[in-house]
């Protein structure tokens, strides 16, 4: 199924549609003013840009050092080419401990590689403790945001589902109890936790650490109670040093959320005493992207959200929608380089108006990526074949003026003398649906120029 | 100076009315605009479509016709910023250089080109303005609400000074409207939808006449206007500029013949 239906069935829900919409641009706007509040804030932006220029053209030396500096502190490091292996390695590392059972900060890493249903395949219990990933886990769902997972649900669904897993009572909708109810759920999980899995927000080339940055202290929680660590991350993220992380620490909080800084911005160096730490690092198509001049630039991006929260098509068609990991105008340029015949509708689930370019904190120039896959896509032949028809069509007019002109004609005096049921019918004009077409003149403005010109 | 009329197609097939003004208002403020009758798109739907190599005879084609101009004029910003930023993938020779540097956006010409920073005249009316995505964003003809909570731009200062003319202030004041060219028929749910909120946010403010710089939006928004058959008129800047100047209070006096911005 493509974007397009995917998005009609979102907006037929026309009241959810607006209160998506408007909590996704109240968020927005919290970010605007937290931005409008920094006057350096576009020279930040363009110093981040720079840094994860200059790491990404040199991944391969960073990486390398990444490795040697986490090994030198006692952690041990895994290299995954894809999906598959990352979550093999994993699991080995899950039964080498002796465990059934783990505990999960946010990661949208595991997520774009399937963790958690292979793992449940292979008798491990998982718990998300992020509280919207937990919701969503709940419901057996993806998250519909990059930072905001559960941000596709009112108060009263997570009270639904508080109420079926949870035990809540029965039309409990109140934030704070919900809340209540899932920090004591999640409170007893991770008491018995034996691994945490957190994601990577910074890896740090000269030190070899990890920064999480969570505003529910949950990978804290986990990574402290449990045995053994496994941080699982793409290798896009690395920052050279250590100087380098306000930058983006600034950065992140601002555009995600508004907020000045995360709650918690946790740095993983070193296992503790008798304990272990473990980072996998995953490719997963990311080296590909790298190879493509025109679209590295996406492994810039920080995962921030904010892309979406401006998105006017994000808010009115819902994550879902994007059927991808990462939804969203991001999303839309980093799924094709994963599978471009399935993903083919999404560098079209734009108007490329250029918003999501404008807040994006590292300067990742999305809307001109999502113009040059729609062009790749085209030439794969992944256009459907009426569109693709129907531009060769308009080609060939719009290159000859002759032929053009009577095109127009033909069309205007359509639009005129047909019946309006005709020309509107829903059927064969989906413009109609909610509009309609332009009055049509008499005249054309090539009409009244020349005889102008016969006047004078 | 000689200055070229680029009248996007789908103005000159639906929205005559809209050529009529920017040439008329071009003509008032002392530049008699020519119109190759040759010319007939920028390119565009097929190439945002990802039909770039199909667009290539009509790139090559609007150069031809444009070549001779020292200044290219449309009432369009949309098109304006598909021939200065996308014509790259057609040899970059001398003339299609030329022709990418000299298109103007109408009030960009105005403005930045003419030198006019006030339009005399008379329009007693609350005027909602939709700034266009690929003007504001694209051509930076406006702040962005991105960036900056000053809502300026280029458009709204002209608008500001017409006689009798307010300004509404919008919730939202430079969300897409939605149209996205082919976008509106791939994607007919979610466009209808922007639409429909941007015109809500009109109506919620009191906008009487609906305007922008770009009949593209415009068209997308009068559809809906229409459909809902709500006390709003649309018209494209030009228009409002053009009628206001009818009986003009002053005349044009920031226009200095000949003082024109060098490239």
């Amino acid at each position: 199924m493509s974007h397009p239906l995917r998005a009609a069935a979102f907006t037929s829900d026309a009241e959810r549609t607006t209160w998506h919409d408007e909590t996704l641009w109240f968020v927005r706007q919290k970010r605007d003013k937290a931005v409008y509040g920094i006057p350096e804030f576009q020279q930040l932006r363009q110093l981040a840009s720079d840094i994860k220029e200059h790491t990404l053209s040199r991944l391969d030396e960073y990486l390398e050092q990444f490795e040697q500096n986490a090994r030198a502190n006692g952690v041990q490091v895994h290299w995954a080419a894809d999906a598959e292996e990352h979550n093999r390695i994993v699991l080995d590392l899950i039964r080498k401990a002796g465990a059934t059972s783990l505990v999960k900060s946010k990661s949208m890493l595991t997520e774009e590689c399937h963790l958690n249903p292979y793992l449940v395949n292979n008798g491990i219990a998982v718990v998300d403790t992020d509280l919207g990933e937990r919701i969503v886990q709940l419901r057996e769902e993806a998250p519909s945001h990059l930072v905001l997972p559960a941000i596709h649900l009112k108060k009263e669904d997570v009270g639904e589902t508080f109420h079926q897993h949870l035990g809540t009572p029965k039309g409990e909708k109140d934030p704070q109890a919900l809340t209540e109810a899932a920090r004591l759920h999640l409170r007893e999980k991770f008491l018995i936790g034996e691994v945490a899995i957190t994601g990577v927000n910074f890896a740090v080339a000269e030190t070899g650490a990890v920064v999480v940055c969570t505003n529910e202290g949950n990978a804290d929680l986990g990574v402290n109670l449990a045995r053994v660590h496994i941080a699982c991350m793409g290798l896009e993220k690395l920052i050279p040093r250590t100087a380098d992380l306000g930058v983006f620490t600034r950065l992140l909080a601002r555009s995600a959320t508004g907020q000045p800084v995360t709650t918690y911005t946790s740095h993983f160096a070193r296992p503790a005493a008798g304990r272990e730490m473990h980072i996998v690092i995953v490719d997963n198509g990311r080296t590909r992207q790298l190879g493509r001049p025109d679209f590295r630039a996406s492994l810039k991006c920080i995962r921030c959200g904010a892309c979406m929260n401006t998105c006017p098509v994000y808010r009115r068609s819902g994550g879902h929608s994007y059927d991808f990991t990462v939804p969203g105008p991001i999303g839309a340029i980093l799924s094709p380089n994963i599978d471009m015949r399935q993903h083919s509708s999404l560098p079209f689930a734009s108007t490329l108006c250029g918003s999501c370019t404008d807040v994006c904190p590292v300067k990742i120039d999305i809307h001109a990526q999502l113009y040059k896959w729609r062009q790749i896509i085209a030439q794969e032949g992944e256009l459907p074949a009426a569109k693709k028809l129907g531009m060769k069509l308009l080609s060939s007019v719009l290159a000859r003026p002759g032929i053009y002109r009577l095109g127009g004609k033909i069309a205007r005096e359509g639009l005129r003398f047909l019946p309006h049921g005709l020309t509107h019918a829903q059927a064969l004009n989906p413009w109609a649906k909610a509009r309609e077409l332009p009055e049509a003149p008499k005249q054309s403005f090539r009409d009244w120029y020349a005889q102008q010109a016969v006047k004078q | 100076m000689k200055v070229g009329l680029f009248i996007p197609c789908y103005i000159d097939q639906f929205y005559p009315q809209v050529g009529i003004a920017t040439y008329q208002l071009l003509e008032k403020l002392g530049v008699k605009a020519d119109f190759p009758r040759q010319q007939t798109c920028c390119g565009q739907p097929m190439a945002n479509t990802g039909c770039e190599q199909d667009a290539k005879p009509v790139y090559r084609h609007f150069v031809d016709t444009f070549r001779g101009y020292d200044y290219v004029v449309a009432p369009s910003g949309s098109c304006v910023y598909h021939v200065r930023k996308h014509y790259d993938v057609v040899e970059q020779t001398a003339q299609v250089q030329h022709v990418r540097q000299a298109t103007y956006d109408l009030f960009d010409f105005i403005t930045s080109v003419l030198g006019v920073t006030e339009l005399p005249g008379r329009f007693p009316h609350q005027v909602g303005l939709h700034l266009s995505c690929h003007g504001q964003r694209g051509l930076h003809q406006a702040n962005e609400s991105e960036m900056t909570p000053v809502r300026e731009g280029q458009l709204s200062r002209l608008l500001r000074t017409v006689d009798g003319l307010t300004l509404t202030e919008l919730n939202r004041n430079d969300e897409c409207c939605g149209f996205g060219g082919t976008f509106c028929i791939t994607e007919e749910a979610v466009s209808a939808r922007m639409g429909q909120d941007r015109v809500q946010d009109h109506v919620l403010n009191g906008t009487e006449v609906l305007t922008g710089g770009d009949m593209s939006c415009l068209m997308h928004l009068e559809g809906i206007v229409r459909r809902r058959q709500l006390p709003m008129r649309v018209m494209h800047a030009a228009e409002i500029f053009n009628a206001a100047l009818q009986q003009p209070s002053k005349p044009v006096s920031t226009f200095v013949p000949g003082a024109v911005a060098a490239l």
